[in-house]
C-alpha cells in the first residue's frame, strides 16, 4: 500500500451507504422548481376535464340537462352516467369489495358527489360548462351521524344493495350496515371483565379528517386509437395496482396500458385508490381520441377524495387494583361514508385495527368493528399510518391514561408495569399478531430521562395548586404515548389487494463502468426513495450511492410492486432491494474469485471490494468486477451483472416509540401551546438518520394538526363545512411546535437489513401524545376524556363545563 | 376554482377609473390588491364583467401627515404601511393591526382601501378605523364626499358606498399620548379573527379621559362599542369597571357560528380580547 491508497474510512464514506446522513438527491430538482408533476405535462391537442358536483348530500336526480353546457364555446363533450353505461363504467369496484358510482346514477349520496364530467379545450371553457349543467334534484333525508345509521327507520342509502344480506366481509345486519368484523376470544374477555377489580369504559372518537397532500389528485389520460394503447399519468401511490385495475374495468389488455406516476406531491394514503376523475378522463380520451387532463381543486380534494379516520371506539380495559391489565374489549363504529372505498388489504375490512392491544401484555382481548354507510364522502384511507393503526393506537393510549387516572397511578408507571417485556419477543398478541421485536422499557425510560419527567410532574403539581388559588389562568398537561405500529404489509399468507399478494420488488442493473440503475415497485411521494434505496445498494454491493440511479413509477420499466403506503416501502421493497443486491454480490464474488484465482470461500467482502482473506492487498473492486462481467466473464458464465428480486415478507415489522408532550392551556381562550415535544423512535436499522428526522418532523406536524383542530365537518344537512385551507387546519411554521427527537435501535430479526419503516410512526404516536397532554391538563379538574379535535373553542367549552372559565 | 371571463381595465387617473365604473355599471368592480375579490371570483361567488384596476393611479398611493391627521391613500398596501416610520410613530394601532392581517404574501398586495371598502366583517382594519374615528375620502360620478368609518358599515358586504364610488384615501386622526392595542384571537397565521378588539384611550393621572373600542368579526359588521367605552371614562380601569365594559361590549355582538367556534364562544372571546387590549393600552398611554 502506498500513501494514495484510501483508508477504509474514506472508502466507506465515499459510498454514502446505510447510516449516512446523505442529502436528498431529489431535492436538487424540487428546490429549483424542476420537478415534473402531472400538471406539468402538456400534450398536443390536450383537453381539460372538470366535474359537476352535487349540491345535496342525499337526493334523487330526476334529470340532468347538459344541453346548455354543450353549447359553451370550447366544450367538446359532457359525460354523465348514461354515457358511462354504454361502456359499462357507470359503477366501479372499490378496493374494499364494494362498488361505487363513477358518476351519479339515479341519486347522489354525498355532497359534491360527481354528477357529470365536462371536457373542453381550455380550463376556462370546462369551468363555464360546469356552471351550466343543470340537475333536477328531489331531496331525501340525510344520515350524518353514524350512530343513527342503523336505526330501524333510517333512510335507505344504498338502494343498489337492496336485498343483499351478504357483503364482501360477511353478513349485513341492516340496510346501512357494511360489515361486522370480530377478532379475539369474546367469552374469555367477558370473563376477565366479570372478574375485574377495576374497569374503564369510554367512547373515544377519532374524528374525520383528510390526508390533504399539497398536490391534489390528478391524471392525464391519452388513448392512442391506432395502437389501441392507453397511457395514464397520475398521482398514484401504487401505479401497478392502478394499471391492473384499469385493465380489469376497461377490458383493455394490461400490456397496452402504460401507467406512469411522475413526481408526486404528497400522498399520505389519499392517492392509493381510484377516483371518478380518473375513469372519466380515460373514457373521455377514448371517446374524443384526444388526451384529457383532470386536476381537482383543493375543495374537491378535501370534500370528495378519500378521507381518513371517523372511528368511534368504545374502549374498555379491565385491570387489577395494583394496575396490571387483564383484558381489553373494544367496539368500533366505523363511518365509511356512502361507499366502502376503504383502502385496506382485501381481507382486512378494519385494517390492522387489531393492533389495538398496543405495547401491553393483555392476556385476553376482543375487538368488534361495525362498518356503516352515511351520506358522506367515501374513503377511510390510512392517512400516514398503516391501516387503521393510528385509530387503534389512539384508543389504547387514551385508554391507558384513563385507567391510570382511575387507579391514581402515573401514566408512565402504568405503561412500564404492563409492557411486553424484551424477553417475550417474538410475542403472540391476544388479537393474533406476532410482534417481531421490541425493547419498550428502555425506550420509555430514555424518553422520560430526556425530558426530566419527574421534574415536569413536580412543576405540574405546583402549577395546579397555583391555579386553584387563582394565581394563574393556565393549566399544564403532560402527554405520554407509547405506541407499537404494525407496518410492512405484507406476507402473502394474509395480505392482498384485489387478489394481488403484497410483495414488492427491485431490479438492479450494474453498468459496465460500474455505475447502476435500480428500479423499484414502490413510488416515493416525498419519502426520498431515490436517496435511501441507493444507500441500501451502496452498502450491500459497494458502489457509491451517487453512482446509483433509482427509478420508480413507470409501470413499463419498474418491476411489479404494490406501491408506497402503510410504511411498507422499507420493510418490503427495502428487503427486495437488499436481496437483489445480494444476488449481484454473489455473482460478483464468483467473478472476483476467478480473477484472483482463489476459491470463492477464500474471499471476504470489504466495503467496496472482494479481497483474499488475510491478504488485503489482493482484491477486486466492484468497478473492476463490473467491467469484467461485460467484457470477459469467466468461462461458462452468462455475461452481465443484473438481478431482480420479488420479496414476500415473512412477517410484518413492529416499529415503536415513546413520545412525551408538554402543553400549557389558557382556560380563558382555550388556546393550547405546546411547550415541548420529545419523540423517541425505534425503527430498527436506520438507513438515513436525516431522512428519518425529516419524516418524524413531518408526521408530528400532521399529528399536531389532526389532534389540535384538523377536521372534515358536516352539518346536519350533510353539507361539508370548511373544505378549504382557511378552515381545514394545516399548521404553518408559526403554529408548529419545536420537535426534539431521539432513538433506540432494535433491528427487525426477519428483515434482511433489520429495518422497520418510520414514515408513519410520528402520526400514529403523535396524536395520542397531544390528546393525552390536553386531557392530562384537565384531569385534576375532574375531567376524564375530552374528544378531539382539541381546537381552542372546544377546549374552552371543556373548561366551561368544568366551571373554570372566567 | 376558475373565474368566469372578465375584461381587465387599468386606468391611469381617478377620473378615468370613475368613468369606467360608470360606463360598465353594476357589472364592474374596482380591483385593488385582489386578495378578497379574486378568491370570490375563483369560487364564482362574484362574476364581474369588468375589473378596473386601481394600481396605476398615482394619487391613490399617497401617505402623508396633514393638520387633521394622517392621510393614507387607498392603494397603500399593508406592507407599505408596516414599513412606514410615519405610521409607526403617529398611528401605531394600524401597525399592530396590519401585522395581524393574513400573511406576508397577502400583505404585499392587499391594500388599506380594499380592506376597509370590502365590507367583510372579518377584515381587521374597519374596526380599527372605527376605534380611531377615521374618515374615508370617497369620490364618484357625483363628486367627492367624506364618510365616517363609524357610519360606513351597514351589513355584511353592504357599505355606505354608492354605485361607482371609490374610496380614495383614509384620514386617521393623530392623538398625542394615546394608548392603543389590537388583540386578535385567530386559529393560525393567515386566519381571520375568531374575535378581535381595538382600543384607543387616554389617561390623566391614571384616570381614563377618553376611550374608544372597535370589535372585529363578531357581528355582520365591524362594531364600534360606544357604550362599553363610555363606561370606562372616569374610571382607573379597575377590575370591576373593565368587567362592566366587557359585558356591554359582549352585549352588542352577534357572531356567526363557523369553524372558528360557536356564537357563545366568539362572544366571550370578544370580551376577553377587549379586556386584554384595555390592559395593554393602559400600559402604553402616556
Ligand atoms: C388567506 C387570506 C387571509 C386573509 N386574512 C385576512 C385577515 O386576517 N384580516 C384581514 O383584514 N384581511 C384578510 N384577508 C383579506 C386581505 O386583507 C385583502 O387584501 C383585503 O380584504 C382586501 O384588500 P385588497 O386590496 O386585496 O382588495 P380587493 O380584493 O382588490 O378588493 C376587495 C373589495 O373591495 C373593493 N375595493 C377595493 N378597493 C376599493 C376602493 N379603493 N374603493 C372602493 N372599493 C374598493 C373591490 O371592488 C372588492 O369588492 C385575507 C385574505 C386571504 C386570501
Amino acid at each position: 500500500m502506498n500513501d494514495m491508497t484510501p483508508t477504509r474510512e474514506a472508502r466507506e464514506a465515499r459510498l454514502e451507504g446505510m447510516g449516512c446522513k446523505r442529502k436528498r438527491v431529489e431535492d436538487v430538482r424540487f428546490t429549483q422548481g424542476r420537478g415534473t408533476y402531472v400538471d406539468d405535462i402538456k400534450l398536443p391537442a390536450m383537453l381539460y376535464g372538470d366535474m359537476v358536483r352535487s349540491s345535496y348530500a342525499h337526493a334523487r336526480i330526476r334529470k340532468i340537462d347538459t344541453s346548455k353546457a354543450e353549447k359553451v364555446p370550447g366544450v367538446v363533450a359532457v359525460i354523465t352516467a348514461e354515457t358511462l353505461k354504454t361502456v359499462n363504467l357507470a359503477w366501479m369496484p372499490t378496493l374494499a369489495g364494494d362498488v361505487q358510482m363513477v358518476l351519479a346514477d339515479g341519486k347522489v349520496l354525498f355532497q359534491n358527489q360527481e354528477i357529470a364530467f365536462v371536457v373542453a379545450t381550455s380550463l376556462q371553457a370546462a369551468a363555464d360548462g360546469v356552471e351550466l349543467v343543470e340537475a333536477d334534484y328531489e331531496e331525501l333525508p340525510v344520515i350524518v351521524d353514524p350512530f343513527k345509521a342503523m336505526a330501524a327507520d333510517a333512510p335507505v342509502l344504498r338502494e343498489d344493495l337492496a336485498g343483499k344480506t351478504e357483503g364482501a366481509h360477511g353478513k349485513r345486519d341492516h340496510h346501512n350496515h357494511i360489515f361486522k368484523w370480530q377478532v379475539g376470544d369474546k367469552s374469555l374477555t367477558d370473563e376477565a371483565f366479570n372478574r375485574a377489580e377495576v374497569k374503564i369504559d369510554e367512547l373515544l372518537s377519532y374524528h374525520r379528517t383528510h390526508p390533504s397532500p399539497l398536490e391534489t389528485c390528478q391524471c392525464l389520460a391519452s388513448f392512442d386509437k391506432i395502437k389501441g394503447e392507453l397511457t395514464l399519468w397520475g398521482t398514484f401511490q401504487a401505479p401497478h395496482v392502478i394499471r391492473t385495475v384499469v385493465s380489469l374495468i376497461s377490458k383493455l389488455p394490461e400490456h397496452k396500458i402504460h401507467v406512469i406516476a411522475p413526481d408526486v406531491g404528497g400522498g399520505f394514503g389519499n392517492k392509493v385508490g381510484a377516483y371518478a376523475g380518473y375513469v372519466c378522463a380515460v373514457v373521455a380520451s377514448i371517446v374524443t381520441g384526444r388526451p384529457v387532463k383532470w386536476v381537482e381543486d383543493r375543495m374537491e380534494n378535501l370534500s370528495t377524495t378519500s378521507f381518513a379516520r371517523d372511528y368511534h371506539m368504545r374502549t374498555e380495559i379491565a385491570a387489577t387494583r395494583d394496575g396490571k391489565v387483564t383484558g381489553l374489549r373494544v367496539h368500533i363504529l366505523a363511518d365509511h361514508g356512502a361507499f366502502d372505498a376503504c383502502a385496506d388489504p382485501s381481507k382486512w375490512p378494519a385494517g390492522f385495527s387489531n393492533i389495538i392491544t398496543g405495547s401491553y401484555d393483555f392476556p385476553v382481548a376482543h375487538l368488534c368493528v361495525d362498518g356503516v354507510y352515511t351520506n358522506k364522502a367515501p374513503g377511510g384511507v390510512a392517512y400516514r399510518c398503516s391501516f387503521r393503526v393510528t385509530e387503534a393506537a389512539y384508543a389504547i393510549e387514551r385508554g391507558m391514561d384513563i385507567l391510570a387516572q382511575k387507579l391514581g397511578m402515573d401514566p408512565a408507571e402504568l405503561r412500564l408495569k404492563n409492557f411486553i417485556r424484551r424477553e417475550q419477543f417474538p410475542y403472540q398478541s391476544a388479537l393474533g399478531w406476532e410482534y417481531d421485536s421490541g425493547d419498550y422499557a428502555t425506550a420509555l425510560n430514555k424518553a422520560m430521562a430526556a425530558v426530566d419527567y419527574a421534574g415536569l410532574r413536580a412543576e405540574q403539581k405546583t402549577r395546579r395548586e397555583a391555579f386553584k388559588r387563582g394565581e394563574t389562568r393556565s393549566i399544564m398537561g403532560i402527554g405520554v404515548c407509547f405506541f407499537t405500529e404494525i407496518v410492512g404489509a405484507g406476507p402473502s399468507k394474509n395480505c392482498d389487494i384485489l387478489g394481488l399478494a403484497m410483495f414488492d420488488s427491485c431490479e438492479i442493473r450494474i453498468h459496465p463502468t460500474g455505475s447502476a440503475i435500480a428500479r423499484v415497485g414502490t413510488k416515493s411521494t416525498g419519502q426520498g426513495h431515490e436517496t435511501t434505496w441507493a444507500q441500501i445498494i451502496a452498502s450491500e454491493i459497494g458502489i457509491a450511492a451517487s453512482d446509483i440511479m433509482v427509478e420508480e413509477g413507470n409501470t413499463d420499466t419498474a418491476p411489479y410492486g404494490l406501491g408506497t403506503y402503510g410504511s411498507r416501502s422499507t420493510p418490503v421493497a427495502g428487503a427486495a432491494i437488499a436481496m437483489a443486491a445480494r444476488k449481484i454480490r454473489a455473482k460478483a464474488q464468483m467473478i472476483a474469485a476467478w480473477l484472483l484465482e482463489v476459491h470463492e470461500d477464500d474471499l471476504t467482502f470489504d466495503i467496496d471490494r472482494f479481497q483474499v482473506k488475510g491478504v488485503p492487498e489482493r482484491f477486486k473492486t466492484m468497478t473492476d468486477i463490473a467491467w469484467v462481467a461485460y467484457h470477459a466473464p469467466p468461462p461458462g458464465m452468462e455475461p452481465g451483472l443484473e438481478a431482480v428480486s420479488y420479496y414476500d415478507p415473512p412477517n410484518m415489522t413492529y416499529p415503536f416509540g415513546a413520545y412525551i408532550c408538554v402543553m400549557d392551556i389558557d382556560v380563558d381562550t382555550g388556546v393550547a401551546k405546546t411547550r415541548r415535544f420529545y419523540a423517541l423512535d425505534d425503527c430498527g436499522t436506520r438507513i438515513n438518520p436525516m431522512i428519518i428526522e425529516g419524516q418524524v418532523h413531518g408526521g408530528l406536524t400532521e399529528a399536531f394538526a389532526i389532534s389540535m383542530g384538523q377536521e372534515i365537518r358536516y352539518d346536519d344537512m350533510g353539507n361539508v363545512m370548511g373544505a378549504s385551507f382557511m378552515d381545514f387546519f394545516l399548521p404553518t411554521a408559526v403554529e408548529t411546535p419545536h420537535w426534539e427527537t431521539g432513538h433506540t435501535v432494535t433491528p427487525s430479526p426477519h428483515h434482511p437489513i433489520g429495518a422497520k419503516g418510520v414514515g408513519e410512526s410520528p402520526n400514529v404516536g403523535g396524536v395520542p401524545a397531544f390528546s393525552n397532554a390536553v386531557n392530562d391538563a384537565f384531569s385534576f379538574l375532574g375531567s376524564t376524556h375530552i374528544q378531539m379535535p382539541h381546537d381552542a373553542w372546544r377546549l374552552w367549552k371543556a373548561a366551561e363545563k368544568l366551571g373554570v372559565t372566567g | 376554482m376558475i373565474p368566469g371571463a372578465f375584461e381587465y381595465l387599468r386606468p391611469k387617473t381617478l377620473s378615468d377609473a370613475i368613468a369606467m365604473l360608470a360606463t360598465h355599471g353594476d357589472e364592474a368592480r374596482p380591483l385593488a390588491g385582489g386578495h378578497s375579490l379574486i378568491p370570490m371570483m375563483k369560487q364564482r361567488l362574484a362574476s364581474p364583467s369588468h375589473l378596473v384596476d386601481l394600481a396605476a393611479i398615482a394619487d391613490l398611493a399617497v401617505l402623508r401627515e396633514e393638520p387633521d391627521g394622517l392621510v393614507i391613500g387607498a392603494m397603500v398596501t399593508q406592507r407599505a404601511l408596516l414599513g412606514s416610520a410615519l405610521v409607526q410613530v403617529k398611528a401605531p394601532l394600524l401597525i399592530e393591526a396590519a401585522q395581524q392581517i393574513a400573511d406576508p404574501q397577502i400583505r404585499a398586495l392587499g391594500t388599506l382601501g380594499g380592506n376597509v371598502a370590502n365590507g367583510d366583517p372579518g377584515n381587521d382594519m374597519p374596526a380599527v378605523m372605527m376605534c380611531l374615528d377615521a374618515t374615508y375620502m370617497v369620490q364618484g360620478p357625483k363628486g367627492a364626499r367624506q364618510i365616517k368609518a363609524r357610519e360606513f358599515y351597514r351589513g355584511a358586504y353592504d357599505t355606505a358606498l354608492a354605485a361607482g364610488e371609490i374610496v380614495t384615501a383614509i384620514q386617521v386622526p393623530v392623538v398625542a399620548g394615546q394608548g392603543v392595542a389590537y388583540e386578535k384571537l385567530k386559529r393560525k397565521v393567515g386566519d381571520y379573527a375568531v374575535a378581535a378588539a381595538a382600543v384607543a384611550l387616554t389617561l390623566r393621572s391614571g384616570e381614563v379621559t377618553s376611550c374608544a373600542i372597535g370589535l372585529t368579526n363578531v357581528a355582520p359588521t365591524p362594531l364600534w362599542a360606544k357604550d362599553a367605552a363610555a363606561l370606562l371614562v372616569g374610571t382607573r380601569l379597575e377590575a370591576d369597571a373593565v368587567k362592566k365594559a366587557v359585558a356591554a361590549a359582549e352585549a352588542i355582538t352577534d357572531p356567526a357560528a363557523d369553524g372558528r367556534g360557536p356564537a357563545d364562544y366568539r362572544r366571550k372571546m370578544a370580551g376577553i380580547m377587549l379586556a386584554r387590549a384595555l390592559a395593554r393600552a393602559q400600559q402604553r398611554a402616556a
